[in-house]
């Protein structure tokens, strides 16, 4: 089969029936060799590139974004429950922008401090929870061993 | 010269220094980070159709690019200058829109823009929808949740839609559907067995439809009722009994010239006397 691509012409292999069984890499070189060879042979206008000029000035014909216009249904007192339904879902897009900025506030309220402190704990006792037993008796001597120390210091009575 | 000359002259010049100073103001020239500059200045001031922000673009690109500016409605981009188009007082909203609020009954229909239109004409693949403005809207039959070539909606002429615009603008007929982007109704399509449409402002339907609106708050406090509010200042509503729906279409109708206090007295006194 190897031997077939070899003696199969390119206008052949550029074919659409052909290309369905090529890989992505040879498809993409076919395509590459195809924009070279028109590059060469067609015709261009050798003129500077003319940007088109960016406009700074947008457009917005309607007063719907500028006002923040909600939802046009609506219902009161329940006559139509499932208007009541569409407003809320329908209105809820600021709100959930809303709720986003406040959970994000909230993380930035425990400042990094915090965050370390917590996870100093939080390692210690994840570390005892999946230590073997032996592990776990010697972490419990050493810390007793810290509180007697401290214990055996004597503390003279003030009068 | 006599004394009745001098003061005539000097009421002269005086005159004429104040007509410079108004005619002045429509050629205002400024770069554009300056133009920003004239923009907030104007904020809250009143502006007449035909004032002009004129600038000039920088020309290298290698400055640090200006910030864009949106032109809400009222104001309209002629090649690098803003012109106003509309009477009314400039508004701001953050970042960078403006746009001139002013008063008008007539529709024009704008891209976007979710309105009540009523079904006068079916032809073929569409339907042909009134909705207000200088020409009849086109609503495909596709357009509706559901829909298929062969699963057709069930909409008669004189149906009431609520709808959203695809196109809109000056040179192309206007289009309308009753889905959105992902397929699904959201509440528009044909609504309303019963209920009465009425016609109001376009000033009134945007203070109905703000976000803090004190009518729709006043409004919550009546009776059960259900509302519809298109952006071409048509209202449709919809209560228990024929009596409730006709107090709310005319307490809609006359808080367009009340005074908050005054639409607060009136409707406390139908929520006491009423039914």
């Amino acid at each position: 089969m190897a031997n077939d691509n070899a003696k199969l012409s390119k206008n052949l292999l550029r074919m659409k029936f052909m290309q369905r069984g090529l890989d992505a890499d040879t498809k993409k070189q076919l395509e590459e060799e195809e924009r070279r060879i028109i590059s060469d042979e067609h015709w261009y206008l050798d003129l500077p590139e003319l940007k088109a000029k960016e406009n700074f000035i947008i457009e917005e014909r309607s007063f719907g974004p500028c006002e923040d216009l909600k939802y046009g249904r609506m219902s009161f007192k329940g006559f139509n429950t499932e208007v009541e339904k569409l407003m809320i879902i329908m209105n809820a897009p600021n709100e959930e922008e809303l709720e986003e900025e406040e959970i994000s506030r909230m993380e930035t309220d425990i400042t990094d401090e915090d965050m370390a402190r917590r996870y100093e704990s939080l390692v210690g006792s994840m570390k005892k929870k999946f230590a073997k037993k032996r592990e776990r008796s010697a972490i419990e001597d050493v810390n007793q061993n810290a509180t007697e120390t401290q214990k055996k210091a004597f503390l003279k009575p003030q009068d | 010269m006599g004394a009745l000359q001098q003061i005539y002259f000097r009421f002269c010049f005086f005159f004429l220094d104040f007509l410079c100073h108004i005619y002045c103001f429509p050629y205002q020239k400024c770069t554009f980070t300056d133009m920003l500059s004239c923009f907030k200045d104007k904020v809250g001031d009143v502006l007449l159709p035909g004032d002009v922000f004129s600038f000039q673009m920088p020309e290298s690109i290698t400055d640090s690019k200006p910030e864009k500016v949106v032109c809400g409605p009222g104001l309209r981009r002629n090649g690098d200058e803003v012109l106003v188009c509309k009477s009314g007082i400039l508004r701001h909203k953050q970042p960078n829109l403006y746009w001139i609020d002013s008063q008008q009954r007539r529709y024009v229909p704008g891209k976007g823009e979710s309105v009540i239109g009523i079904i006068t004409a079916k032809s073929g693949d569409i339907f042909k929808v009134d909705v207000g403005g200088s020409e009849q809207a086109s609503l495909s039959y596709l357009a509706f949740e559901g829909a298929t070539k062969r699963n057709r909606p069930n909409v008669q002429v004189g149906d009431l839609v609520y709808s959203q615009f695809i196109i809109a603008n000056k040179d192309m007929e206007p289009e309308l559907v009753c889905i959105d982007s992902c397929g699904r109704a959201n509440g528009m399509g044909v609504f309303g067995a019963g209920g009465l449409l009425f016609k109001v402002s376009l000033g009134l339907v945007r203070r109905l439809l703000a976000p803090q609106s004190e009518i729709a708050k006043d409004l919550e406090k009546m009776f059960p009722f259900e509302i519809v509010v298109g952006m071409n200042g048509r209202v449709w509503v919809k209560s228990k009994t024929i009596q409730q729906t006709l107090i709310v279409a005319n307490l809609l109708e006359s808080c367009e010239n009340m005074t908050a206090q005054q639409r607060q007295t009136l409707f406390r006194r139908v929520a006491d006397g009423s039914i």
